[in-house]
């Protein structure tokens, strides 16, 4: 084989030799040269590389990246190490064998034929196999990191600090132009706008991502009123997001002042940023959802307090009164006739005005207790179920609220918290005031 | 004293009056002190649950955006 080679090769070598000396005797010249078409070369460097022995034959190992698979069924990727790359594709026959999908970061070993593709003035690998070594060189690189960091206590669960609950101002690391902060900040205005939000940015993904990431850290932790920072950055490929696992940025993170919440990636994406942060979030926006609490809780709990706030004032009031009434009727059976005309005089001249008064601001209380069992029952009309109420309806939806609705046998809808059943009324009894 | 009361409440944050109110119920519930002292517990409370409610109801997200940090360069002198 090696010798049919090698009288090949001379022979093309000749071949193009005796071209070149044709041309020069007809110009009269050695020292000319003549062109050779783009097609000429390229064929000739592909019967080069396809006679050679080595590349007729070869495993291959790398990273895989820029792995594709066109309509074509034929599957298209780029193999990579430190110091090279190499194009390579797999016909569709074989790559419909392959028992794995081929994934960015990857360590594969290939087994093909290098050969030129001409119209594409390439070299590529054809592949005939393709084997998984152990697991990508990235991945490795990531599980010694994330090993040493750990050993260093970086990630102990005892580092992590709560996030504040109601945070008045917030900051955000990530790309000023990508989508994941335009979901942060939707979510932050929908859920919490009593926030104040300052955006560091910062490269998320190459060379310079990492540096910039920690430089935005910094300016942030000097903020003094800060409450909480989120580090984002929307989904990508593993290399995208590769800045998250450099060990600058997981140092900053770790080291952060002020709580950090990651949301790096998707939810199956995991990063050793989300191993430093104090709390981990899937998505960007679960970020700025961990962050803050939602309005609408807040409105019905300011609700809750407030209407405990007059209900407690209204009860203060009527005990007062209560007692003032009962203090009376005991001075009026225990005292000294002129014991009681002193003190009835007294009652009349400092109280008489001053109960009419509280009596009616128990009334506006009152009022305005209801007021507030409106507002929180229009927040939340089934909460109230919960606590063992029920809603009572005909069977066509109409909710009954006086007897004159029912009559004997009709059947009725009772809606509890967690469902509705059936009954029937056996009878009607009047009053039933409480 | 009255514009006084009013004025720092403006300066509460949204948590800061929260907590206060719930503290102020907190202690109409526990039922001590005099009817007076209750009815002035009430109307701070009050007050509070207006601001509150206010706030929620009015709130508009502020954003700010820092400009670029300059990256330190490595080449620093101190050592």
């Amino acid at each position: 084989m090696a010798v049919a080679s090698r009288n090949f090769l001379d022979e093309a070598v000749d071949t193009l030799n005796q071209a070149r000396y044709a041309c020069a005797m007809q110009q009269g010249t050695l020292f000319s040269s003549i062109s050779l078409t783009v097609g000429d070369v390229t064929h000739y460097l592909r019967e080069l590389l396809d006679s050679d022995e080595v590349l007729r034959d070869i495993w291959v190992m790398g990273e895989v990246s820029n792995a594709s698979t066109p309509a074509s069924g034929h599957l298209y990727f780029t193999l990579k190490d430190q110091t090279a790359t190499l194009k390579c594709v797999m016909w569709k026959p074989q790559a419909m064998r392959l028992h794995f999908p081929l994934r960015a970061g990857m360590a594969v070993e290939v087994h093909g034929g290098i050969s030129v593709y001409e119209q594409g003035g390439q070299y590529q690998l054809y592949a005939d196999a393709i084997r998984p070594v152990g697991e990508g060189a990235l991945y490795q690189e990531f599980i010694l990191l994330k090993n040493q960091l750990e050993s260093e206590g970086l990630f102990d669960p005892d580092r992590k600090r709560t996030l504040p609950e109601m945070p008045a101002k917030i900051g955000i690391v990530t790309s000023p132009t990508g989508a994941a902060l335009q979901d942060m900040l939707n979510t932050l205005k929908r859920r919490y706008p009593l926030a104040e939000v300052l955006i560091a940015p910062a490269a998320v993904q190459g060379d310079s991502a990492p540096a910039e990431i920690v430089a935005a850290l910094q300016r942030l932790n000097r903020i003094p009123d800060l409450d909480v920072i989120l580090v984002a950055r929307g989904g990508g490929s593993l290399e995208d997001l590769w800045a998250f696992n450099d060990e600058r940025v997981v140092r900053a993170v770790a080291g952060s002042r002020v709580p950090v919440i990651s949301g790096v990636g998707h939810e199956t994406d995991f990063t050793l940023t989300d191993f430093a942060a104090d709390v981990r979030a899937p998505t960007p926006t679960a970020a700025a959802e961990m962050a803050t609490p939602d309005k609408t809780d807040l409105a019905e709990r300011l609700g809750q307090v407030t209407l405990r706030l007059t209900a407690s004032a209204a009860m203060k009031l009527e005990g007062a009164l209560d007692d003032n009434a009962a203090l009376r009727r005991r001075l009026e059976r225990v005292s000294p006739l002129w014991a009681i005309n002193d003190q009835r005089q007294r009652m009349d001249d400092l109280s008489q005005r001053e109960i009419l008064a509280w009596q009616n601001r128990l009334h506006s209380l009152r009022l305005e207790n209801t007021g507030w069992q409106q507002r929180l029952a229009a927040l939340n009309p089934y909460a109230v179920l919960q606590r063992g109420y029920a809603i009572v309806s005909t069977c066509g939806g109409q909710v009954i609220h006086s007897r004159a609705q029912v009559t004997p046998q009709a059947e009725l809808r009772i809606q509890v918290s967690d469902g509705a059943f059936k009954a029937r009324v056996t009878e009607t009894n009047s009053g039933g005031e409480k | 004293m009255k514009n006084q009361a009013d004025n720092d409440l403006n300066d509460l944050s949204y948590e800061q009056a929260f907590q206060e109110l719930e503290q102020i119920v907190e202690k109409l519930e526990s039922n001590q002190g005099t009817l007076d002292e209750s009815m002035a517990l009430f109307e701070r409370g009050q007050k509070l649950s207006q601001y509150c409610t206010a706030l929620l109801e009015s709130a508009e997200l502020k954003v700010q955006q820092l400009n670029p940090a300059a990256i330190p360069d490595k080449t620093e002198k101190s050592l």
